[in-house]
């Protein structure tokens, strides 16, 4: 109990939706519990549709958004019991987002430094003159410098340098959680195994816990440790990430696993193309 | 050269796309800029054929669709080239408006990525079926509702759905609605802009089995725009690769999974995730060019891990290496010497997908 | 700076014409730190005189000199109206910001004060204030009265630019970087919110000119200090137009127009201009 980096208990986040005549309410997360143990970092991910609560669970571990009901502990503490600024930023010393859309994310009239920098003068506490290094270090750790993201607006980078810095940015602080909500969906398919590869790396390299919440079963598959499916804010199934993913139990889980689509289950027979289809020039054949 | 198409092979091209050339020309208080967004395309899209086109951001591919729809707003700018469809005695962006609207729907219509963009949200669906297709039918309007019902039924859809608002049903339903739209009046040609990429996995495989189901019933060409892999693996009969402004591979879908030539096909197909798949997947280095400062050579040379120094000064023609199978990449083009490279390619090619 | 002005000036015809219009009406007022009299000083010249070389604008029943009279009065109008603008916006600003960024109560209760405001109607309030003050209005106190009654439609506007704004992601961002609300509020949300600002600025000068002139002109104010409602005020009180002075009714109007016009082109223009999205495509990114 006391080993548990994340704690969450019968968490439910409940909204009303006001009718013309009667209030009916709606469980947006239903009675969601996991745990994370603090001695050993884990991917963790969170894998539903839209609609399923995951973006809500996700901003509760977050201490964005209030729970209605249950808890959820980080460090044993539990997050509504956190008043007051100092409080709070030593909540988020730990505990750091990474969002979904990385133009989105940074602020696209300002330079995106000032926000390392801010993470490291304010949550960080590092002194002034040893900001650059420390920011420079972060960006390192995600294979990127100071020098290539020093003064530049968000429009100046690609997807998946900007997804890299936001990473780096939340590594500042030293965190032991990082809760990610789609981080991937949003980059460059060319760019976005190597941003995944990298949350595999913060775990093993820098022992980071990471809460890796995404509709994309393939990507889950080939990095997190365990994972819970979600639909309609209720945990379907959940278990070691290769075991669910691998021989799904739920009708939900399997409906979502046959509907991903791959080049293996393409269903060629079906389109052996009219060979009569194609005439172009063909100018050195 | 048995694979050799249809001697009368010029019937059966719906599309034809020649040397296109699309550039965003933007003039902000005295500073012009150039954004070359599609540089130099050609294709062919053949009858009953569904085309895919894949790219990432700033690929092009969306300016490609705008520029063969006629939706031609400044900036955007058509420099060169020429876009002929069978239906069309003419070059369709040198239509003027009326002649465009006579086209549209009845010939070439669209599924959009966003259903929304089609359909009006204070209106009934009813409304928007009257205001797209009803002109171009020519049909009273008790047959013109028959022939919808019919269709909708064909695609498996309640014919309560015209009476429903948008905002009333899901966003699969809409995106259905969408399709029976694009459809309804039998056009030759769809374009379909990133149909499923706002939908849920198993919303999506639907939708798409849908499309596929509506383009073979009504026998029409598509064109297919996305980003996603897999969604080509799954609905597009051939494949065109586009990266910063130009298709750099196409050839069938299934040629395209089973032997990709140019390294940046290669590179988008081995780092597919796969489930049941945990083998490491390397990455690219550096990020897609910017458009308006193209890298000089082969646009893709940066980062590519075949570069030789001819990448660097000379940007490599899309050629055909066999009758199907076209590619712009000078480690794979006969000039330089296919021997010597392939060797090199087939090396890198292990290394890539491990 | 001057590039973009410059820019804008080659670009942007109704920012030229704006710009033309205010410059004349500033240069105007400037003028009148030149003025050969006391402006106030009546039966310094012949009365009754229609424009001539000597007096282009003519002189009045009370022997004063329209065109020198006028530059007084523009320039006591102007920095009427800018006090006004300036002293509202801040509220607005305050307000707007805080109540679209807090949410929840705070909002609630802030909007509750906004909307009593906007119901309030605003001239017999204006009427009643210079009844209750008579000998004592003062031309700083009417502006701060003003002021208070003309920030909440602004206000409102604010908060709803805000209150988008605290959902992006960005915001997000900035608190889990460390980031205090006030630095939130004036460095991340401000931009978005200073072309409301600037362009509602220059749309409120004009509304307090044209209350002020409103309220002047049927003397609900101090008629001693001259602005351009006072002099058609004390124009009416002579029977200019009875009397054939056209001259002294005729000038103060045009020129109120002009700065109308000017104000109201000027907004327009900068609007444009200073929009993050058309800002964002200039910086070279997309919109």
């Amino acid at each position: 109990m006391t080993s548990d980096l994340l704690n969450l208990e019968g968490v439910t986040k409940s909204y009303a939706s006001s009718g013309l005549l009667a209030r009916k309410t709606f469980n947006a997360v239903d009675e969601v519990g996991f745990a994370l143990d603090a001695s050993r970092p884990e991917i963790f991910a969170i894998i539903g549709e839209s609609g399923s609560g995951k973006t809500t669970l996700a901003r509760m571990i977050l201490n964005m958004v209030p729970t209605s009901a249950g808890t959820i502990r980080f460090r044993d503490k539990a997050l509504a019991t956190i008043r007051g600024r100092r409080a709070r930023l030593d909540f988020m010393r730990q505990v750091q987002p990474i969002f979904q859309n990385p133009y989105e994310a940074f602020n696209p009239l300002k330079r995106v430094d000032r926000y390392l920098y801010a993470t490291a003068r304010r949550l960080a506490r590092v002194g002034r003159t040893e900001v650059d290094r420390v920011c420079d270090e972060a960006l390192r750790k995600v294979g990127l410098s100071l020098a290539e993201v020093r003064g530049r607006f968000p429009h100046e980078l690609s997807g998946g340098q900007l997804q890299r810095t936001a990473i780096a940015r939340a590594l500042i602080s030293g965190p032991a959680l990082l809760v990610a909500d789609e981080p991937v969906s949003m980059v460059d398919a060319s760019l976005r195994m190597s941003i995944v590869d990298l949350f595999k790396a913060l775990r093993d390299e820098l022992g980071v816990s990471i809460v890796y919440i995404t509709h994309d079963l393939a990507t889950a598959y080939h990095i997190s440790d365990r994972i819970i499916i979600m639909q309609k804010g209720r945990v379907v199934e959940s278990g070691d990430a290769r075991a669910v993913l691998d021989n799904p139990q739920h009708p939900y889980s399997k409906l979502l696993k046959s509907a991903v689509l791959s080049p293996d289950n393409a269903e060629t027979d079906e389109k052996v193309a009219d060979p009569s289809v194609l005439p172009f020039d063909t100018r050195t054949v | 050269m048995n694979a050799r198409p249809r001697a009368n092979g010029a019937a059966d091209v719906m599309l034809d796309v020649k040397n296109l050339r699309a550039y965003y020309v933007m003039q902000y208080f005295g500073t012009q800029r150039e954004v070359r967004a599609v540089d130099d395309i050609s294709l062919q899209v053949g009858r009953n054929e569904i085309y895919g086109l894949a790219g990432e951001s700033s690929s092009g591919k969306t300016t490609f669709i705008k520029t063969i729809a006629a939706a031609i707003r400044p900036p955007l700018t058509v420099i060169g080239g020429s876009i002929r469809y069978s239906f069309l005695d003419r070059d369709i962006y040198k239509l003027d408006r009326v002649a465009l609207s006579a086209i549209r729907w009845r010939y070439l219509s669209y599924i959009p990525q966003g259903s929304m963009n089609v359909l009006n949200p204070v209106r009934r669906v009813r409304e928007s079926f009257i205001d797209f297709a009803l002109p171009h039918m020519g049909l009273p309007k008790q047959q013109f509702f028959a022939a919808i019902i019919a269709h909708l039924e064909r695609l498996q859809l309640t014919p309560g759905v015209l009476d429903a608002y948008p905002h009333e049903l899901s966003g699969g339903m809409r995106q259905r609605i969408a399709i029976a739209l694009a459809t309804v009046c039998r056009p030759d040609f769809i374009i379909a802009d990133e149909p499923t990429t706002a939908l849920d996995v198993v919303v999506q495989k639907s939708v798409l089995e849908l499309i596929r189901e509506a383009q073979r019933e009504i026998g029409s060409s598509m064109i297919f725009v996305t980003h996603d892999m897999a969604v080509h693996a799954n609905i597009s009969d051939r494949l065109g690769i586009m990266y910063a402004g130009r298709l750099v591979e196409e050839a069938p879908t299934a040629e395209i999974f089973r032997s990709p030539k140019h390294p940046y096909t290669q590179h988008l197909i081995a780092s597919l995730p796969r489930i049941g798949d945990l083998s490491a997947k390397r990455a690219l280095t550096g990020a897609p060019p910017s458009l308006a400062e193209p890298p000089s050579g082969c646009r893709f040379h940066p980062r590519c891990p075949l570069a030789m120094d001819i990448c660097r000064e000379t940007h490599p023609e899309l050629v055909s290496i066999d009758p199907r199978h076209r590619v712009a990449c000078h480690a794979v083009s006969p000039a330089v010497g296919p021997d010597r490279v392939f060797a090199a390619a087939a090396k890198q090619r292990t290394g890539l997908v491990q | 700076m001057m590039k973009t002005v410059r820019d804008l000036f080659r670009y942007n015809l109704e920012f030229a014409l704006g710009a033309i219009l205010i410059l004349i009406v500033f240069g105007f007022a400037a003028a009148s730190f030149f003025s050969p009299y006391p402006p106030m000083d009546s039966y310094v010249v012949a009365p009754d005189v229609p424009p001539s070389w000597a007096y282009p604008f003519g002189t009045n029943s009370r022997g004063q000199d329209v065109f020198w009279q006028l530059t007084l009065a523009i320039r006591n109008s102007l920095l009427f109206g800018l006090s006004v603008a300036l002293m509202s916006r801040i509220l607005s600003l305050l307000i707007g910001l805080v109540a679209g960024y807090a949410g929840g109560i705070t909002d609630r209760i802030l909007m509750t004060i906004n909307d009593t405001f906007v119901v309030i109607p605003l001239f017999p309030i204006l009427v009643l204030f210079f009844f209750m003050m008579r000998d004592n209005m003062s031309w700083p106190m009417l502006a701060v009265a003003m002021a208070s009654l003309g920030w909440p439609y602004d206000a409102r506007l604010i908060r709803s630019v805000a209150l988008s704004l605290r959902t992006r992601e960005f915001t997000a961002m900035s608190v889990f970087s460390g980031m205090s609300t006030r630095q939130i509020l004036v460095e991340e949300h401000l931009p978005y919110v200073l072309p409301i600002v600037f362009s509602t600025t220059l749309n409120n000068m004009n509304w307090s000119i044209g209350l002020e002139v409103t309220l002047s002109v049927i003397g609900f104010t101090n008629i001693e200090t001259p602005t351009i409602g006072t002099m058609i005020y004390w124009a009416n009180q002579h029977t200019a137009m009875v009397a054939g002075v056209w001259w002294w009714i005729l000038f103060p109007v045009v020129l109120v127009i002009m700065t109308f016009l000017g104000l109201y082109l000027l907004s327009v223009s900068m609007n444009e201009y200073i929009d993050p999205r058309s800002r964002l495509t200039r910086m070279g990114g997309q919109a």
